[in-house]
This record gives structure tokens, sequence and C-alpha cells, in this order.
């Protein structure tokens, strides 16, 4: 078994148990805490994939910004007094059937379809290509992705914040 | 044990999803439905990437892995404050029970 194998099959484990644990614990947090695990599971899986510049904005964005998001979200949502941050579940079983039917036909179509696939050289990095790809044919997207991002910001603190002024004349 | 191809990833990604989607539908916190959310959104990501390492179309599929990421980050920013102002004005943040459209 290659070394390649190895760590694949160490990183697909590491995400999808992770993952399995992130979907049934009931603490809330523990649940955040788990995804953490899922998401370096991933970017591990980038790394292999030889997305190199794909793995390290996973790791910033999602671990260091989308994850610490969330953990504000559980704690804000939440009396502080209340260490048992617990989530209630619904619709469990036909859940569990569903999901188990979707998965089992997304796998035998995954295994049972001829992918053609390409031999070629991974290179060293991709961060030189990559961003000449993202200024010549994406630069549309890369520019409305910027203003989007603007607006999200904008909108998300104009959402969030309380609005002291407008009770006061009502 | 077979030789690690392109088969493995997605058979990875596809569980990811399959997760993500349970996620979604049973749990009732609202915060819990958006990590659903967001492993679903890394597993069409790893599908992006492994297609652009095995396929033939150069870095187009990192490309669009790297839009996901970004928009997933705006998405979770927008949520999250939305969520909020829920838990302001209703005291929970439970899915199934925040049916009001105003006080």
């Amino acid at each position: 078994m290659s070394l390649f194998s190895i760590f694949f099959y160490l990183f697909a484990l590491i995400t999808v148990v992770s993952a399995l644990f992130v979907v049934s614990v009931k603490n809330v947090v523990h649940s955040a805490f788990y995804l953490l695990f899922t998401f370096f599971g991933v970017a591990g899986l980038y790394v292999l994939l030889g997305a190199d510049f794909i793995a390290v904005t996973q790791i910033m964005v999602y671990i260091g910004g989308i994850l610490i998001l969330l953990l504000f979200g559980v704690m804000l949502t939440n009396k502080i007094t209340n260490i048992e941050i617990k989530s209630g579940t619904v619709n469990i079983f036909p859940a569990i059937v569903l999901v188990g039917v979707l998965m089992g036909a997304l796998v035998s179509v995954i295994t049972r379809t001829n992918w053609k696939v390409v031999q070629k050289v991974i290179p060293n990095t991709t961060i030189n290509s990559l961003g000449k790809v993202l200024i010549t044919d994406y630069v549309l997207i890369f520019e409305l992705l910027a203003i989007l991002l603007l607006v999200a910001l904008i909108g998300a603190t104009s959402i969030a914040r309380t609005n002291n002024t407008n009770k006061e004349e009502v | 044990m077979a030789e690690v191809g392109l088969n493995h990833f997605l058979i990875v990604a596809a569980i990811l999803f399959s997760l993500g989607l349970f996620a979604v539908i049973t749990r009732k916190n609202a915060i819990m439905v958006l990590m659903g959310v967001e492993l679903i959104l890394n597993a069409a990501n790893i599908n992006f990437v492994a297609f652009s390492r095995y396929g033939n179309n150069g870095l187009n599929g990192q490309a669009a892995a790297l839009f996901v990421i970004v928009l997933a980050a705006a998405e979770a920013a927008v949520a999250l404050a939305i969520v909020l102002n829920i838990y302001k004005l209703l005291t929970n943040v439970n899915v199934d029970e925040i049916d009001k459209l105003k006080e």
C-alpha cells in the first residue's frame, strides 16, 4: 500500500468519523468541535488532490472564520448558565431511511460509472496558475465576489445590531 | 483496498453530503442546520477539486472550489446574523418553533 493510499484512508477516516459525530452528538458545542476535525480532514484531502492553495484557504476560512462564527452563534443563542446546550431532533427514522437510500444510490452510481481519468503530473504549486486563472478567465466572478463579500459584511452587521434609535422614535 | 483513485474521493464526498443532509433534516437548532449546510458545501468542494485533479479541465475546478468557500463564508455571516435576530425576538432558535412572521 502506497503512502498516498495510507494518507488518503487516514484523512477520509478523520473526515467521515468526525462528520458522523457532528450529526449524532446531542451537545451543540461538541458538534462544533467535531466539525473542526471534519474541516481538517477535508483540507488533508485537498492536499492529496494537489490543491495546496485550496487546502490553506479551507483551514483559514473554515476553521479560522466560519467555525468561530458558529461557536459565537452557539454561545449567543443560549443562556450562559446553561452548560448542557442540547439540540433536539425531529424525524430521525424517516431521515435515516431517506439518507441511507440516497447514500446507497450515490455510491452505486459513482462506482458503476466509468470515469474518464486523465493521467497528468501534479505541479509543485498551483498558486501561480490559479492566480492567473482567477484574474483572466474568472475576473468578472472574482470582482463580483468581492462586492458580494462587502454586501454580506454590511448586511450582516446591519441585521445583527440592536437598533436603539428606532425604538425610541416608536 | 484498491489503488486510491477518483472513485474514493467521490465516495467520501457522497458520505459527507449524506451526513450533512441528515443534520439539516433532523436537527431542531438553527445553528446545527447551518453546520449541516457547511458539510454539504464541503462535499461539493471535494468533488470540484477531485475532478480538477483527475479530469481534463485544468484548474477550473479549483477556481470553483475557491468561489464556493467565499460564498460559504458570506452565507455563514448573514445566516448567523439572522439567527441572532430571531433569538432576540423569540428567545429560541429551534427551526420547528419559529413560525411567526412578526411579534
